[in-house]
């Protein structure tokens, strides 16, 4: 119906003359103010077919609202400034923030904007919002469009913004009543080389047609889940990657304390919450004192995030951990106290509930690689689990503390000898598998919650990747990590979420049973010290 | 490994554990602590408030503790309940299910509770009901359900599947023109029971099963990559398509976080959600969630005056201005009231005096009208279906035109379709079944 009342609109609108377009704008805002989501929707929809000049920004100020109402019905937009302009003619406008209501969307009228928008800005001077208003005239699908787009393909310079458009004119032409089954075939052709999954819906959508065109329809289909299927192969490698390096993250920590010192931590989950939780007040600190550098937060966290579990470890350490060397019994049940009263001294502190960790903009969305989405902050995670794992190892390797790390931890007594001080060296490897397992709090904030209860969730995981990778091995660790990682993704749309962490870890038990000491053991001597 | 005399270790390490139990049980050892002496008449009325306050469930259950010490304060500010002070008893059942039995013993046992307000999970309201049972005390239940119960000892003041989850499938069917179904829970019996009769609602209704797809995860589950990746597939086959989520508590948040990254919009693909309310939300970023769905009985920014004067009291109480309020707070407000004027029509807080007299209580909800206690143990409420804003609040979108009265078993379930629960004399059964007239559970002379 709306389709056809487009339709009429735009005949009407190429005849009428300008003072009949304006009046046809004056209704429009009209129907804009009136209550209702309909009366709305119909609106945006006018408005954006008479031609109006300021129609692209009215429509902007409700997408983002800023478009206030008056009882009257008269509309007002917000400026940065916190004052008011006359939505229609953009004059400066006394009227006061009381009197009006901001005007409020239901998904319907979200819709009506989107393709609005759509067909408003495809003449945009900026190359990027042309392509973003393409993309939403491929989404609504409205052949309303088409003249816009047709208008907007002859002028277009950029080549990949031209073919979003062809794709947008292709999926509008599919839906409008007048094309010609030549010309709906050919623009089936063309959105089958896009083969994505919207494509793909949209021509599932598309029933009735003549035999000619769905054998097209159906070939596309059939062309592109094949490709899709390939596609998915590769993208299940890349979530398992992704939750091999979240997986890693939590556990590198852990295989400093456990796997080379060979204390059984259990408050490890806790350092990996405090992390999250100096990120949160990293953030909101900088919100208030230096808002210029907010988007690189997580820069100053990270450092600040090791600094304080790496203190807490050291602390932790020095009172608690060290009376109990060779006992690790009592060490388990002394950690995992501990790890109930870190968690309820941040509850007392913070609240009990989530605390709201802010993804900077250059983290989040995604992009298309081929027939796979990756998702940034995914991406991210897996770039910092690689450099984490890259500095820890060049500590060990090539600084001199590293090499008192491995010295203590193969022959004590001997490095004691040579003039180490071992207690201190005990104290800073806690401090570094702390520190390590706080940078994990910081790449877990942003894709989990970040409540006292974070810990809770990995340290079970930690455990078992340190176990089955091998225990004083960060390769094995790392190896670890991606197995299990990838294995769970593979299993989990075959076997259900549920299912498929228990498949995990009845796979788990079978392998160490054969082989106790995981995949890389540690040999020689240093084992049986 | 290090030569530590072991008696100083000993000795180092019993003074830590002693203080790592005192602090980790430091609830328990409050309420433990707290002079059991019988109640004399007189003396202050005791009410038990029987929510986690350690543990997974803390996050949703802190606030309902607050909630209920605000309106026990202003209730003793109006001069108490028969001219008594009423004296809140607080226990932490820590999240720890069998011990929500243990504390609810307690509660009734030794500090001679009259009502108990508690419980959050199904499973932890089913760990207390044979308790409050045998000791025939009341339990006000403030949580949105899956049904399928009705305790004579119970008051159910959160919605049935049919005060909220139906109306929100109408709603997304009339409005939006959903054709095609994601029921997405987390992996207990909530989700199972509500996704077990909205598939039979569904089915009734003219949907395919083809078109119905039902996804489990654990609790607290945080990698949702591919369970979205696969919501998308299941959304690209031509038809508009929806997802009811009974995702719990924690693990919304990844969930949420997925859908925007992977750029699933609510014009796309909407979802609509039976557990997140305002206070889940206020932990997260909610401009990519924007315009998503949720079924409650009451938002905060629902607009009457009673709703402003209890935010305001709230705020006020918590002395923090950002608290925000939810649908299970206003669940304990009613259910608080309603209790209040029962024991004020008894004259006594004797169990079942206020179990008869709690039938037919109307009391003011938040949304504007009255709810009622129902024969079923029930109470009447409006349906609201809000979009999620970019402040975190709700924008109420549809508003069911009277007030709904729930049906405590499920019509769509073939097991309970005869069923009814009426604890009015002469029937006082649970579970009467109308085809053979016999009562099958739950009968009390």
């Amino acid at each position: 119906m709306s389709r056809i009342l487009a339709a009429v609109l735009l005949i009407v609108l190429a005849l009428a003359p300008v003072s009949a377009r304006a009046q046809q704008a004056d209704e429009a805002l009209a129907a804009m103010g009136a209550p209702g989501f309909d009366s709305l929707r119909r609106g945006v929809e006018q408005l954006a077919l008479s031609g109006h000049p300021r129609a692209a920004a009215i429509i902007g100020a409700l997408q983002n609202g800023r478009l206030f109402a008056r009882a009257d019905r008269a509309l007002f937009i917000k400026t940065d400034a916190d004052d008011f302009v006359e939505a229609a003619t953009g004059a400066p406008s006394d009227v006061q923030a009381g009197a009006v209501k901001p005007v409020r969307l239901n998904n319907s009228v979200r819709g009506a904007i989107d393709a609005a928008l759509g067909s408003l800005r495809l003449f945009a001077p900026d190359a990027a919002t042309r392509a973003l208003a393409a993309e939403a005239v491929f989404k609504s699908r409205d052949p309303a469009a088409l003249p816009a787009l047709e208008r907007a393909l002859a002028g277009e310079k950029d080549s990949a913004v031209k073919r979003r458009m062809e794709q947008a004119r292709a999926a509008a032409l599919l839906f409008s009543a007048e094309a010609n089954d030549a010309d709906r075939i050919a623009a089936i052709a063309e959105l089958r080389t896009r083969g994505d999954m919207d494509v793909r819906g949209l021509l599932a959508t598309l029933t009735a047609q003549s035999p000619a065109v769905a054998d097209a329809i159906g070939s596309a289909i059939v062309a592109i889940d094949r490709s899709l299927q390939l596609w998915s192969v590769a993208q299940s490698v890349f979530y398992g990657l992704s939750l091999g390096s979240v997986l890693l993250l939590a556990a590198a920590g852990l295989a400093i304390t456990f796997g080379v010192m060979g204390v059984i931590n259990m408050a490890h989950g806790e350092m990996v919450m405090i992390g999250a939780y100096v990120t949160f007040v990293v953030q909101q600190f900088m919100k208030v004192h230096t808002p210029g550098l907010y988007q690189a937060n997580l820069l100053f966290a990270i450092p600040l995030a090791f600094l304080v579990a790496g203190a807490i470890g050291v602390a932790i350490e020095r009172s608690l951990i060290r009376w109990l060397y060779g006992r690790p019994l009592e060490t388990l049940l002394a950690t995992w106290g501990l790890s109930l009263v870190l968690q309820q001294a941040v509850r007392s502190l913070f609240g009990a509930n989530n605390r709201d960790v802010d993804t900077p903009s250059w983290m989040s969305g995604s992009s298309d690689l081929g027939g796979i989405v990756l998702t940034w902050n995914r991406v991210y995670i897996i770039v910092f689990a690689v450099l984490v794992l890259a500095a820890l190892m060049a500590v060990l390797r090539f600084t001199s503390l590293g090499l008192r790390m491995r010295a203590v931890t193969q022959n004590r007594r001997m490095a004691a000898a040579m003039g180490i001080r071992t207690p201190w060296i005990d104290a800073l490897t806690f401090g570094l598998g702390s520190g390590v397992a706080g940078m994990a709090g910081v790449a877990l904030s942003q894709i989990d919650n970040v409540s006292p209860n974070l810990g809770q969730s990995y340290i079970i995981d930690s455990f078992m990747v340190v176990v089955f990778g091998g225990v004083g091995n960060l390769w094995g660790t790392t190896l670890g990590a991606l197995t299990l990682g990838i294995v769970n993704k593979f299993l989990e749309p075959v076997a259900g979420a549920v299912l498929g962490k228990i498949v995990v870890l009845v796979l788990l038990i079978m392998f160490i049973q054969r082989r106790p000491r995981g995949m890389f053991p540690l040999k020689g001597r240093a084992v049986e010290a | 490994m290090t030569s530590i005399e072991p008696t100083l270790s000993r000795r180092g390490l019993a003074r830590l554990g002693a203080a790592a139990a005192t602090i980790a049980a430091m609830g328990a050892v409050k309420a433990a602590t707290s002079p059991a002496v019988a109640q004399a008449a007189g003396g202050p009325i005791k009410v038990g408030i029987l929510h986690s306050l350690s543990g997974t469930m803390a996050i949703s259950e802190t606030t309902l503790k607050d909630v209920m010490l605000m309106l026990i304060e202003q209730q003793n500010a109006k001069g108490g309940l028969l001219g008594r002070k009423l004296e809140a008893v607080i226990v932490d059942p820590a999240s720890n299910w069998p011990l929500f039995a243990e504390k609810a013993r307690q509660l009734i046992s030794v500090d001679k509770c009259a009502a108990t307000f508690g419980c959050w999970t199904s499973v932890s309201r089913k760990s207390v009901l044979p308790v409050f049972e045998e000791l025939n005390s009341i339990l006000f239940y403030p949580v949105q359900y899956e049904g399928q119960e009705c305790s004579r000892n119970v008051f159910y003041t959160g919605a049935a599947p049919n005060q909220q989850a139906i109306p929100a499938v109408d709603y997304l069917m009339a409005e939006n023109k959903v054709q095609r179904w994601v029921l997405a829970g987390t992996d207990y019996v909530y989700p199972r029971t509500t996704n077990q009769i909205l598939e039979a609602y569904l089915i009734s209704k003219g949907v395919s099963k083809d078109d119905i797809m039902i996804n489990y995860t654990p609790f607290g589950h945080s990698d949702w990559q591919n369970i979205v990746a696969s919501i998308k597939k299941f959304g690209s086959a031509g038809k508009k398509t929806a997802v009811v989520s009974t995702i719990n508590g924690d693990a919304n948040v990844p969930f949420y976080k997925e859908l925007g990254n992977q750029g699933i919009k609510a014009t796309d693909i909407p979802v609509v959600a039976f557990s997140v309310g305002e206070e889940e939300l206020a932990g997260i970023d909610t401009k990519p969630l924007v315009g998503h769905l949720a079924a409650w009985n009451y938002f905060q920014s629902v607009d009457v005056p009673q709703n402003k004067a209890f935010i305001d009291a709230w705020k006020k109480f918590t002395k923090n201005p950002k608290r925000v309020t939810n649908d299970p707070m206003e669940a304990h407000y009613i259910g608080f009231n309603m209790w209040v004027k029962a024991v004020e029509a008894a004259g006594t807080t004797a169990s079942d005096a206020v179990i008869d007299s709690l039938l037919g209580v109307s009391v003011p909800n938040l949304s504007g009208g009255y709810s009622a206690m129902m024969p079923n143990h029930h109470i009447t409420k409006p349906v609201l279906i809000g979009e999620i804003q970019g402040d975190g609040q709700f924008n109420t979108v549809s508003q069911t035109a009277g007030l709904v009265v729930a049906q405590e078993w499920s019509p769509y379930v073939a097991d309970t379709k005869d069923l009814i629960g009426d604890w009015r004399a002469p029937l006082k059964c649970g579970a009467f079944n109308v085809k053979t007239g016999a009562c099958t559970a739950g009968k009390k002379a």
